[in-house]
């Protein structure tokens, strides 16, 4: 009897001192895989559509993205580059300015990801295109989610 | 004889700090990974090149028109998911004979000839081989971009599909496990060649026209 009351009166406190090294080896995940949003949605977030055959955009250091989408209230697809509203005569100087901030040899491997809406219509893209094309920005990518394609004309 | 037993320093609060970061990193963290369809625009022409001529039995027209309705080869009208079946069989038709092609070992140009690898019907009306084989795709500007993304996605998917097959025939493995295994070990030569001769024989000759006004 005596022997048992005696352990009961030695039970140690549990240790937290591990719980700091649990939460930081999940801060650290976190810190390493978060990215900061470089820019403000201006206009409303694109539904971007979905495909299969789909690559994974590398090295995101050299892709530059155009969002094309509605504005509430407004009629049309509006392009949006950096944090503003721009036409799309505006897509050569935004090219410009992103080779600007990359050296010499990286210039050929600039990417532009065209981020638009399912809704959107292929002129605006093609107009978007065309710009790049007479600016020789030719790699493009057009962002789309994983999934089933036909997801894409489900009104 | 007085330090018996020295004091623990309390970091209980260093939870509480890690804690608070965490949960600043939490709420910022975005996590969506890029993805999407990678294409390659053609480069400007000068006004005065004169256009490339092809048979028209090596073009595969595909059209959207404004109310997303698809048209093959300007007279079939199809749904999205027959497109890609549609494709395949006439990238892999080879029907005659194709494009002078470098030898992927030596380099070589080796002579125009048949496509000793196509498996499609050899229709005399269809394409003459995989290298001359052209996919125009024609939209209209009122064309929804999600239709647009459907029908493009299915022609790259022909092509995959082509290219997966011919690589688990020559080397065991799909294509697409191909590219997997060359993006770990970059260092590898003789995937890096499985790849590029595949490349050629199933080359992805995608045209998208400037859409009608």
């Amino acid at each position: 009897m005596s022997k048992f009351r005696k352990k009961k009166k030695g039970m140690p406190a549990i240790s937290t001192a591990s719980l700091p090294d649990i939460v930081f080896m999940l801060l650290f995940f976190f810190m390493v895989t978060t990215v900061m949003r470089e820019t403000d949605l201006k206009i409303q977030k694109p539904k971007l559509p979905y495909a299969t055959e789909v690559k994974k955009l590398e090295r995101k250091s050299l892709v530059s993205y155009i969002y094309v989408g509605k504005v509430k209230g407004q009629n049309g697809d509006k392009i949006q580059l950096n944090d503003r509203i721009a036409d799309v005569k505006d897509v050569k100087y935004f090219i410009f300015a992103e080779r600007e901030t990359h050296s010499e040899d990286e210039i050929p491997l600039l990417t532009t990801s065209i981020k638009a809406d399912v809704e959107s219509s292929v002129g605006t893209i093609t107009d978007i295109k065309e710009e790049l094309r007479n600016v020789n920005a030719l790699k493009i990518n057009y962002s789309t989610l994983k999934g089933d394609v036909l997801k894409n004309m489900n009104k | 004889m007085a330090r018996r037993e020295l004091p623990e320093i309390n970091a209980g609060s260093m939870a509480d700090i890690a804690f608070l970061l965490l949960i600043f990193f939490l709420v910022t963290t975005t996590m969506d990974v890029d993805t999407g369809i990678s294409r390659k625009l053609p480069e400007k022409q000068p006004e005065d090149v004169e256009q490339p001529k092809l048979k028209e039995k090596n073009v595969f027209i595909v059209t959207v028109n404004r109310n997303n309705q698809i048209l093959v080869e300007g007279d079939k009208i199809m749904t999205v998911d027959k497109i890609r079946q549609e494709a395949m069989d006439f990238i892999d038709n080879g029907g005659g004979i194709g494009n002078p092609m470098k030898d992927p070992r030596t380099g070589e140009m080796l002579p125009a000839a048949e496509c000793d690898w196509c498996g499609g019907k050899k229709d005399p009306a269809s394409s003459d081989h995989p290298n001359k084989a052209v996919i125009s795709l024609e939209s209209d500007r009122g064309t929804s971009y999600g239709t647009y993304i459907a029908v493009q996605n299915e022609l790259v998917g022909a092509y995959t599909d082509l290219r997966n097959r011919l690589s688990k025939k020559l080397y065991g493995v799909t294509y697409t496990q191909l590219l997997k295994d060359a993006k770990n070990s970059s260092s590898n030569e003789s995937l890096k060649e499985k790849i590029k001769n595949i490349k050629a024989k199933y080359p992805q000759i995608i045209s998208e026209a400037e859409p009608k006004k």
